[in-house]
């Protein structure tokens, strides 16, 4: 698949960098000229999966957190939020609808099925103590195509 | 983000205002809820038209004072969230603990 743009990020997982990761993915899928919705369900995604790197991989501590961006053929936008916490021991079990280790926090479990259902495609690997790997797609103006 | 509450004949109306996220929700959360339990408050309005984004971080606020509302015996009422939050919010399914509702339609009725 050839990449046509790419960007890096790595940033601390401080609550605060949840604004400033999903202004730096917008900002760089900007140039695929996204509509409002687009840039919402993008914005929204890119939230859930940071998110989750300072809430549940980096539990208790600070780590980094590592964020790919890449445009592909066909309009294609890549992101992948990447962590070195504390893993997912079953992964299938935790992208259930509300499946959360973390309700006593007030979270829903709902993180993945945001990811889910406002990105085309999404992929998650996981090993525990080593970390978290999470890829989404969407195909910017696919839908008018 | 900022955040005003109003209380009256105990309802307490909760205008919320900018980006919803997990750095912000605790603090939200517990400014609502003081008020809440000072007021006594049997009815919780949340008012989202002012917010510009929210995530699953924005569910959990509302699914949570949902919980405090019904230890209480009130309820509560979200009230004119733009499209996008209401996308978030009908996969949550919270339209079947909160009543989703407009302003504007109320007013007119
Ligand atoms: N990066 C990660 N590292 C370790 N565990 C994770 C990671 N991402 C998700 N998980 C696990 O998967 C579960 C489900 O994640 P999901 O985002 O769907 O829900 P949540 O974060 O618990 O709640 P919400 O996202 O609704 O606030 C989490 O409770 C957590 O146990
Ligand atoms: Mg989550």
């Amino acid at each position: 698949m050839n990449i046509e743009n790419e960007m890096k990020l790595s940033f601390k997982s401080l609550s605060r960098n949840e604004g400033f990761a999903r202004t730096a993915v917008c900002a760089f899928a900007a140039q695929l000229d996204p509509d409002t919705e687009e840039i919402s369900d993008i914005r929204t995604a890119v939230s859930e999966a940071v998110t989750n790197c300072i809430v549940h991989a980096y539990r208790n501590r600070t780590g980094t957190i590592e964020l790919v961006c890449r445009i592909l053929e066909n309009r294609e936008l890549y992101i992948r939020v990447r962590d070195r916490g504390c893993g997912i021991e079953n992964v299938a079990k935790a992208m259930e609808p509300l499946f959360t280790t973390a309700a006593c926090e007030e979270r829903a479990g709902l993180g993945f099925a945001v990811m889910e259902s406002f990105m085309d495609k999404l992929k998650v690997t996981s090993a525990v103590g080593r970390g978290t790997s999470v890829i989404m797609r969407k195909r910017i103006g696919g839908k008018n195509e | 983000m900022s955040l005003r509450i109003e209380s009256r004949d105990r309802s307490v109306t909760a205008y919320l205002t900018g980006e919803i996220d997990h750095h912000i929700a605790a603090a939200i959360r517990n400014d609502i809820d003081y008020s809440v339990r000072d007021t006594g408050a049997v009815e919780l309005i949340l008012d989202f038209s002012g917010v510009t984004f929210m995530d699953s971080s924005g569910i959990g606020l509302v699914m949570g004072r949902y919980r405090l509302m019904n230890e209480m015996g009130g309820s509560v009422i979200v009230q004119d969230p733009p499209h996008n939050i209401k996308k978030v919010m009908k996969l949550s399914g919270i339209d079947r603990l909160a009543e989703i509702r407009n302003s504007t339609e109320e007013e007119s009725k």
